[in-house]
C-alpha cells in the first residue's frame, strides 16, 4: 500500500508541474488526462469546501443571535442549502449558463431544464479543456448558489416567518441569483464591458446583501431593537459558535476563492489562497483596531464580520489584485464594515449578524476596488456592474417580498416574536435541560 | 420591615427596574425561576412525541423594604408588568422578622436602607 501512495503522489507532482508548464496557454495545450484528473479533483475539494461554508453561517448566525431562536436560524440554514442546490437543478444551472441560448439581449438566456451531461468525452475531459467534468461545473456552482440566500437568513433573523421566508428564498435564488450571474459568468453583457468580478463579490454577496436590506426594510426591526428611537444591544448568546462560524467561512473561502480559478493551475490557486489569507487578516486587524477606538473595547463580534469583511472585499479581486492591494481592500474593508453597522443602527435597518455591512458594503467595496487597483479594469465597468446588480436584485427582491407580505405576512406576531421562535415555529427548545436566564 | 417577592413575565424586568427606580427603590434581588399559576402550559414535541410543559419561564423578584415604600414597590412592579392577559404574575408580601447587613453588622430598618 505505501508504494502505491508514493508513486500515486510522484504522479500527482509531475502532473502539478505539468499544468505550471501549460499555465500560460492552456488554450491551445491539450491537458494530459493526469492533469485533468487533479483539476477535477482540486474542484471538488473546493466544492466540499464551500459546501462547509453552510455550516459557517448557521454556526454564526446562530451564535449573533439569542437562544430562544437558534432552532429557527439552524432550520432555516439545512433548508437553503437544500432549495439552493434543487432549484439550482431544475433552472439555476442551466440560466446563469445558457451555452449560447440568450433569450433577451445578453441579459436573460435559458438553456433548459434539469440537468444534462454531455455524452462521452463532451462531459468529461473536453468539457471544460480538461479544468473539470459537467458534473463537477454543476456541483461547485450550486454549492455557490446556496450561500446568497443564506446572506439574507441572518439579516431577518428572530422576527421573521419561516414559511413566508423560505418561498422568498426558493424564489430568489431560483432566478434572481443566476440570472444576475449569466450577466458576467455566464459570458453576459457585463462581461462584455470587461466588468471584473473573479468569485462573487458582486454575484454572490451583494446579491444575497440586496435581498437582505430589501427583506430587512419590509420587515421593520425586532421588538425591544429601538426604544423610543434609542437603539438597544440584543446580545448574541454564543460567542464560541459565532467564532467557529467566523473562521469556518475563512477555511470555506480557500474552496470559494481558490475554486473559482476553475483548475488546478498551481501559480493562480496558491497566488488565490495568500491574497485571500491576508485580506482576511488584515480584515481582523483593521476592524480590532476601529472597534477598539470607537467602541473603547475590541468588540470580538465585530472584529468576526471584519475578517468576513476583508474576505467578501478580496472576493472580486483575488486573482488579480496585488499582495500590497490585497491588504489595502482587507484593511479597508475591516474599517467600513464597522461603520456600516454604526450606520445601518442609525438609520433603524436592524441586521442581527451584520449581514448588510459585510455582504452588502463589503461586496460593492471589493468589486469597485479591482476597478481602483487594477489597471487592466475600468472603474466604470465595474460601478455600472454594481449598479445594475443593486437595482436588479432590490426590484427583484421587493417584488418577491411584497406579495408574500400583503397574502401571508412576513412578520411573527409579537408576542411569539418575545416567546422565541423556536417555541412557536418549530415547538421545541434548542437547549432543553438548560435554564437559561434571559430577560430579552 | 417587609419582603416584597414578585413573579413577572421575564421580559418585563426591565420595565419593572424602570418604574422602581423612578420611586428611588434600588435594591432588588433577581432570580431566575420557573413556575405556573392559572395560566395554561403549552406543547412541545421532539421526533414526534408531544410533550406539555406547564412550567412557564419567570423572574422572581424579591425587595426588601422598610413600611413606607411597601405601596410604592408594588405600583412600581404592577406598572412595570403588567400587560392586561394571563400569566402577569403575583405579588406576595409577607413580614421580615430581623435584617442584618453583613458588612457593618447594622440591624433592622438601618439595614435595609
Amino acid at each position: 500500500m505505501p508504494k502505491i501512495g508514493i508513486k500515486f503522489l510522484l504522479t500527482s507532482v509531475i502532473a502539478l508541474g505539468a499544468g505550471a508548464v501549460f499555465a500560460g496557454d492552456q488554450a491551445v495545450a491539450k491537458v494530459s488526462a493526469e492533469m485533468f484528473a487533479v483539476n477535477n479533483l482540486w474542484m471538488l475539494v473546493a466544492t466540499v469546501l464551500v459546501f462547509i461554508m453552510h455550516l459557517g453561517f448557521a454556526t454564526l448566525e446562530a451564535g449573533l443571535t439569542r437562544s430562544k431562536n437558534t432552532v429557527n436560524i439552524l432550520f432555516k440554514n439545512v433548508m437553503i442549502i437544500a432549495i439552493g442546490l434543487l432549484t439550482y437543478a431544475l433552472v439555476g444551472f442551466n440560466l446563469m449558463y445558457n451555452g449560447d441560448n440568450w433569450l433577451f439581449g445578453k441579459f436573460f438566456g435559458f438553456g433548459g431544464f434539469g440537468l444534462s451531461c454531455p455524452d462521452g468525452a463532451a462531459g468529461l475531459i473536453d468539457y471544460s479543456k480538461g479544468a473539470y467534468t459537467y458534473w463537477t461545473d454543476f456541483i461547485f456552482q450550486g454549492m455557490f448558489a446556496a450561500t446568497a440566500a443564506t446572506i439574507v437568513s441572518g439579516a431577518v433573523a428572530e422576527r421573521v416567518k419561516l414559511d413566508s421566508f423560505l418561498i422568498f428564498s426558493t424564489i430568489y435564488v431560483a432566478l434572481i441569483y443566476p440570472i444576475v450571474g449569466s450577466w458576467g459568468w455566464g459570458k453576459g453583457w457585463l462581461d462584455q464591458l470587461n466588468f471584473h468580478d473573479f468569485a462573487g463579490s458582486t454575484f454572490v454577496h451583494s446579491v444575497g446583501g440586496w435581498a437582505a436590506l430589501a427583506a430587512v426594510i419590509l420587515l421593520g426591526p425586532r421588538t425591544g431593537k429601538y426604544v423610543h428611537g434609542v437603539s438597544k444591544p440584543i446580545w448574541g448568546h454564543n460567542m464560541p459558535l459565532a467564532t467557529i462560524g467566523a473562521l469556518l467561512l475563512w477555511f470555506g473561502w480557500f474552496g470559494f476563492n481558490g475554486g473559482s480559478v476553475l483548475s488546478a493551475n498551481p501559480g493562480a490557486v496558491s497566488y488565490v489562497f495568500v491574497t485571500t489569507s491576508l485580506a482576511a487578516a488584515a480584515g481582523i486587524v483593521a476592524a480590532s483596531l476601529t472597534s477598539w477606538k470607537l467602541q473603547k473595547h475590541p468588540d470580538l463580534s465585530m472584529v468576526l464580520n471584519g475578517c468576513l469583511a476583508g474576505l467578501v472585499g478580496v472576493t472580486a479581486g483575488a486573482d488579480v489584485l496585488s499582495i500590497k492591494a490585497s491588504i489595502i481592500v482587507g484593511a479597508v474593508a475591516g474599517i467600513i464594515v464597522i461603520l456600516a453597522v454604526f450606520m445601518f443602527d442609525r438609520l433603524h435597518l436592524d441586521d442581527p449578524v451584520g449581514a448588510l455591512s459585510v455582504h452588502l458594503v463589503c461586496g460593492i467595496w471589493g468589486t469597485l476596488a479591482v476597478g481602483i487597483f487594477c489597471d487592466k479594469y475600468s472603474f466604470i465597468s465595474q460601478l455600472i456592474g454594481v449598479l445594475a446588480a443593486g437595482v436588479f436584485c432590490t426590484a427583484g427582491a421587493f417584488a418577491i417580498f411584497l406579495p408574500i407580505k400583503y397574502i401571508m405576512g412576513i412578520r411573527m406576531p409579537v408576542e411569539d416574536e418575545i416567546r422565541g421562535l423556536d417555541i412557536c415555529e418549530h415547538g421545541m427548545d434548542s437547549y432543553h435541560g438548560f435554564q437559561i436566564f434571559t430577560t430579552q | 420591615m417587609k419582603m416584597i417577592v414578585a413573579y413577572i413575565k421575564p421580559e418585563k424586568l426591565n420595565s419593572v427596574k424602570q418604574e422602581l427606580y423612578k420611586r428611588e427603590i434600588f435594591k432588588m434581588s433577581i432570580t431566575n425561576a420557573l413556575g405556573c399559576g392559572q395560566q395554561k402550559g403549552y406543547h412541545e414535541s421532539y421526533r414526534g412525541s408531544e410533550e406539555e410543559v406547564n412550567l412557564l419561564k419567570k423572574i422572581r423578584i424579591e425587595i426588601a423594604v422598610n413600611h413606607n415604600f411597601v405601596q410604592p414597590t408594588i405600583d412600581a412592579i404592577i406598572e412595570g408588568a403588567q400587560t392586561g392577559s394571563i400569566g402577569d404574575g403575583k405579588i406576595f408580601v409577607t413580614n421580615l422578622e430581623e435584617c442584618i447587613r453583613i458588612r457593618t453588622g447594622e440591624v433592622g430598618v438601618e439595614a435595609i436602607g
